[in-house]
């Protein structure tokens, strides 16, 4: 019985794992490609709670179309999975732009280390 | 007409997508990006004045009813719903103007930057950003139009991407408002788990007492409170302003005064059952708003940069209306004092949104035409301005006064509203309020010594007046700033009055206007 309870749980205790891992990256990494992987994580951390959220085990696709019988009553929340796609798409824009940002960055002080290109202070 | 608020959203999103197609013709992309802009002022116009006819609007996408229920009769909101009352039409306005101001400021401004076909397109998205979130009812469409408003401007923020310091600044400013927005995605996770739904007013209704729920409201409080800028959480405004083009700062402005209506809307609204119960949310708003006024404007006092000394007197005006706002909170269970001063308190800090939102966007804007003219941002470098440049030198009077709380410029009118109020509550916090006013004052005095008195400076003798296009919406501004001065009761019975009773009457947010 145990065991169940902790398998249930087994995708949030990553969840947390996770929000811990990214927000340490965020706040003590000085690498700034670094801090991006940081935020991506709290993302992946972020949506796989939503997906978690939904997800029912054994359960079916949430498509009525053609749906064996026992299926009924027995599908996943199709709306966590929507938002997650949705989340997912603004994660790439996201982090396309700060990896450009990075670039950008790299090119004007030949480093990454956020702690050297501190130029605005104050 | 009763496509309004779907076009209020249309309108500068199908402008962003077409001023990309002007490649290298600038001054077509920005003419372009006036006309939009000016159209959704007059949009938002139409859809005050109808606000005001009929009180909350109920847009739903995809359906004529918001009580539309499935076939199979589950009845929950499934749709995307835009529920529009004053208060959200009130911020509204300010996107809309403030982004038509902007557009008209730049015309000339950014003339010598390039690929401002891609800043128009910015400038348009940043502001269906704002649009979505003062008008949305649904709360994933909320986190969707935060990303938005958050990628845009942080672009925004990078665009003189020759400059390392901008890139720095749009960095900061995206790290921290994608960590916001995710931490938001979060708590919406946290409420659907429970409630099933996503829609603001739907969820209020369900929303109790229990312990994921303080949590997912702590959340939502933490991360609008950061995107708003509030201290501790502040400094990544300065950065930002300092580095985004003159004019992009009134939408960006308007940008972050977005979050801070999401944090007034999350605490009235959504979580209406706990805060009217706890005056704890209401003290931690107000202790928070004095900090934050007293750390900006203590910071803002010994920067000699002239833009990101307006910046911190930007955290620091955020504070006011914290407080403002907090006050009114605080009282909310408490229906005698509420009707004495909390009402009144709260119209402070609305009021104060717009004035500020005007005023400092004129200050910045200033301050914009001073690195126009002579290349640089440091007050110690400049000097003998006055007589060169006569219409900025008006603006800047007009604004310093107006952030500094002299009669009878707009400032004056909502700090006085503030003061009173806060008195009432706690005196400690109107003296913090009033001290801070006169640290601005100190601080505004010096700006207008050093830029704008003293000799004229040899390597200022070509300096002239910055082109039209800037003074014109220098000028506009500074009347507003005036006229809200004047007619203060105007401005508060039209508008702040309607949008504090739409933020405490929660009743009627609710039930959609009554539909339900």
């Amino acid at each position: 019985m145990n065991g169940d309870i902790v398998a249930i749980n087994f995708p949030f205790i990553v969840v947390a794992l996770l929000l811990a891992l990214g927000f340490y990256t965020i706040g003590f990494k000085r690498n700034l490609i670094k801090v991006v992987i940081g935020v991506e994580i709290l993302e992946g951390a972020v949506n796989m709670f939503l997906v978690a959220l939904g997800y029912s085990k054994g359960g079916y696709a949430p498509i009525y179309t053609l749906a064996p019988k026992e299926s009924l009553n027995n599908m996943v929340l199709p709306t966590p999975q929507a938002l997650t796609l949705t989340s997912i798409v603004i994660g790439v824009a996201v982090s396309a732009l700060m990896l450009a940002f990075a670039v950008n960055l790299y090119k004007h002080y030949g480093t990454l280390d956020v702690t050297r290109m501190r130029r605005l202070r104050g | 007409m009763s496509n309004l608020p779907a076009l209020m959203i249309a309108v500068p999103l199908f402008g962003a997508f077409t001023t990309p197609l002007l490649k290298k013709r600038y001054q077509l992309a920005s003419l372009w990006a006036i006309i939009i802009t000016g159209v959704s002022v007059i949009l938002s116009l139409l859809l005050a004045q109808e606000v005001m006819d009929k009180g909350i609007v109920m847009y739903v996408f995809g359906a004529d009813n918001a009580n539309l229920v499935l076939p199979s009769g589950y009845k929950v909101p499934i749709r995307i719903m835009f529920e529009i009352d004053a208060m959200g039409v009130f911020m509204a306005i300010s996107a809309t103007l403030m982004s038509f101001i902007g557009a008209l400021y730049s015309y000339s401004h950014v003339k010598m930057e390039t690929g401002l076909e891609k800043y128009y397109a910015l400038l348009q998205l940043l502001e269906v950003g704002i649009l979505g979130m003062v008008l949305t009812g649904d709360l994933f469409n909320l986190f969707v139009f935060l990303e938005i408003a958050g990628i845009a401007g942080s672009a925004l923020v990078g665009f003189r991407n020759y400059r390392g310091e901008a890139s720095e600044a749009g960095i900061k400013y995206l790290i921290v408002s994608s960590v916001a927005s995710l931490m938001v995605l979060f708590s919406i996770g946290l409420l659907y788990g429970q409630y099933g739904n996503l829609n603001m007013a739907y969820l209020s209704r369900q929303i109790g007492f229990n312990t994921v729920d303080m949590i997912a409201l702590g959340l939502l409080f933490t991360s609008f409170a950061m995107k708003c800028g509030a201290v501790p959480m502040h400094y990544w405004v300065p950065d930002a302003y300092t580095e985004v083009p003159a004019g992009i700062n009134p939408p960006l402005l308007v940008a972050t005064y977005a979050s801070l209506y999401a944090l007034f809307r999350v605490s009235f609204s959504l979580f209406a059952t706990i805060t009217w119960n706890m005056a704890r949310v209401g003290w931690a708003m107000s202790i928070i708003g004095v900090l934050t006024m007293f750390i900006g404007v203590t910071m803002a006092l010994v920067q000699h940069d002239v833009k990101r000394l307006m910046s911190y007197h930007a955290i620091s005006q955020t504070g006011y209306m914290l407080l403002g706002v907090g006050v009114g909170l605080t009282v909310l269970h408490d229906p005698q004092a509420l009707a004495s001063y909390g009402r009144d308190a709260m119209a402070g800090g609305v009021f104060h949104i717009i004035n500020h939102i005007i005023y400092k966007s004129l200050l910045l804007m200033t301050a914009g035409a001073l690195f126009y003219v002579t290349g640089t941002r440091d007050l110690n470098k400049m000097g003998g301005l006055a007589r060169k440049m006569p219409y900025t030198t008006i603006a800047f009077i007009v604004g310093a006064a107006a952030i500094s709380g002299l009669p009878p410029f707009n400032g004056f009118a909502s700090k006085f509203l503030i003061y009173e109020t806060s008195y009432r509550l706690n005196p400690l916090l109107a003296v913090f309020a009033m001290v801070t006013s006169v640290l601005t004052l100190a601080s505004f005095v010096k700006v207008f010594a050093s830029a704008f008195l003293g000799p004229p400076l040899e390597k200022f003798e070509g300096a002239k007046e910055v082109p039209k296009p800037m003074i014109v919406a220098m000028l506009i501004l500074a009347a507003l700033c005036i006229l809200f001065g004047l007619f203060p009761n105007v401005v508060l019975d039209k508008l702040v009055y309607p949008a504090v009773d739409a933020l405490i009457k929660f009743a009627q947010y609710q039930t959609w206007g009554g539909l339900a």
